[in-house]
């Protein structure tokens, strides 16, 4: 977190920085099964966000040793592509906090994969960064739904991810990197929208509770917008398909 | 898990169902917190934490270094867990597994969000800082690493003397000026067994629990939070755990006062 005193004014006249209002999300765009080779796939732009998920699976859970007989095990993978930050060039492997996010998103995903349907396997979820502007880790989950979906994996309900942040007494929604960088609290939220439980749920900074149930509030709020557009990225696929056999183009 | 741990977590199950715990403990009570300071005298600050039978210590490290490069008038502060063979039979060697860089990570965004080290303290001069190493030794796991770890940096921080600066290096035979503190931060990790919501899991408790929630508070403000495993919480449930949270932050922060006096 960069230091406090050099915070340039991010809410000015009531509206933020790139002209967005406290509770607006960035522009969502969502294509789904863009990647031949994966069982499920989607690409995603969040504001200056890109991101690629891909699912490989169910498959024969390897090693041998880490299969459950009763259920599927989940894989997951963040990453950060080393050319998609401004600046400096990044390491490329995965560091602590890739490891970290990895870890709360594959828990994300335990709570709404039907994983007793797939005893004995595997399910692999990729998650690649490719440019990053703030909220990656949302993106990536919201992407990744779409991917696992889109793979045909059983699942209770399609989550998404947002995040709320905090300037002065202020909150706002989906933060961009330059907002995350000055804020007083980040708090990243997924949310399965059947039941309005949190799925994901990690914050550091500094919150009231009044301000915390408003966060969580923002993001359900929000959450309706971003189902809609997940659910459009995978109908379009069908669509489309059917757009080009009805024009004779075969599927 | 073992057979016996599913059995085990059968008999948590059944027992949570009718309100009660296996140690008798109500809902949010904490285990027996033993701290013992000063138990590594190479180190500038330790403590070794005993959370009923979870035993962490917590070494503090200072060393100087260049700042970052985005807080040239910052100290540095770094906080890593390792979670030693010796400490469980499913605990193995090797490099970091996610569960103790998540462990570190968590513990390091309480301390650093309530802004308990005083950064600007640990400067020194132009392109030289302290840098605060916090190191998390798991020496016995029975649940709920993440209360007792943060007790255990609070008090190994708590009790931390700088070395002396002399001549452009640290002299760390003549430490006696206390690390600057300016916040103070308070743990409370739930575990979700059976739709019950308890403070500070045992083992067999945790082998049971579908969800776990960390909160980090200061008395005041929520500083930090963390959801972890497979389950889910809602809306209403995080609030109650928050309220929770508050309540037990003077409890835990006066057995580390104790150690003051």
């Amino acid at each position: 977190m960069a230091s406090k005193a050099d915070r340039p004014q991010l809410i000015i006249g009531g509206k933020r920085l790139d002209g967005r209002m406290p509770n607006e999300l960035r522009p969502i765009r969502i294509e789904s099964s863009i990647l031949k080779n994966a069982d499920g796939s989607a690409y995603l732009e969040w504001g200056n966000n890109r991101v690629l998920a891909a699912v490989y699976g169910p498959k024969e859970a390897l090693p041998k040793h880490m299969a459950d007989p009763a259920k599927a095990i989940i894989k997951c993978k963040y990453a950060m592509a080393p050319f998609s930050s401004m600046g400096e060039h990044g390491r490329s492997g995965p560091n602590r906090r890739a490891i970290e996010i990895s870890k709360v998103t594959k828990e994300a995903f335990e709570n709404v994969v039907l994983l007793n349907d797939f005893p004995g396997s595997e399910i692999d979820i990729f998650i690649e960064i490719l440019q990053s502007d703030g909220g990656t880790r949302a993106a990536g989950i919201t992407a990744a739904a779409v991917a696992l979906a889109s793979a045909g994996i059983h699942m209770r309900d399609l989550i998404y991810a947002v995040s709320v942040g905090k300037v002065g007494e202020e909150l706002i929604l989906d933060l961009n990197m330059l907002e995350d960088n000055y804020s007083d609290c980040d708090m990243p939220m997924a949310i399965s929208p059947r039941n309005g439980n949190l799925v994901l749920l990690q914050m550091d900074g500094n919150l009231t509770k009044e301000q915390m149930s408003r966060a969580i509030e923002m993001a359900s709020e929000a959450g309706k917008t971003i189902t809609r557009i997940q659910k459009e990225a995978l109908q379009d696929v069908y669509k489309k398909a059917g757009a080009r056999s009805q024009n004779g183009n075969g599927v | 898990m073992e057979g016996f741990d599913v059995v085990k977590s059968q008999y948590i199950k059944e027992m949570i169902a009718k309100g009660m715990r296996e140690d008798g403990r109500g809902m949010f009570d904490f285990r027996k917190i033993v701290i013992t300071p000063g138990v590594i005298k190479h180190a500038e600050g330790s403590a070794q934490v005993d959370l009923g039978a979870t035993r962490v210590l917590a070494g503090v490290k200072l060393q100087v270094e260049e700042p970052m490069k985005d807080t040239p008038n910052d100290g540095n502060m770094m906080v890593s867990a390792e979670l030693l063979p010796l400490a469980h039979a499913e605990f193995e060697s090797g490099p970091p597994s996610p569960e103790s860089i998540e462990l570190a990570r968590v513990v390091d965004r309480g301390i650093r969000a309530a802004e308990c080290v005083d950064m600007p303290g640990l400067f020194i001069e132009e392109g030289k800082v302290w840098s605060v190493f916090i190191d998390l030794y798991v020496l016995n796991y029975n649940g709920n690493l993440f209360d007792a770890s943060t007790i255990a940096a609070m008090s190994a921080l708590a009790t931390a003397r700088m070395p002396k600066f002399e001549d452009g290096k640290a002299i760390y035979e003549e430490r006696t000026k206390p690390l600057s503190l300016k916040n103070h931060i308070v743990s409370t990790t739930f575990g979700k067994v059976e739709g019950a919501l308890l403070l500070d899991t045992n083992i067999h408790e945790e082998n049971a629990a579908t969800a776990r929630l960390t909160i980090a508070n200061d008395g005041k403000l929520i500083r930090a939070m963390q959801k972890g495993l497979g389950g889910s919480l809602s809306q209403a449930e995080i609030e109650s755990l928050v309220d929770v949270s508050l309540s037990k932050y003077a409890e835990v922060k006066s057995s580390i006062d104790n150690l003051m006096q």
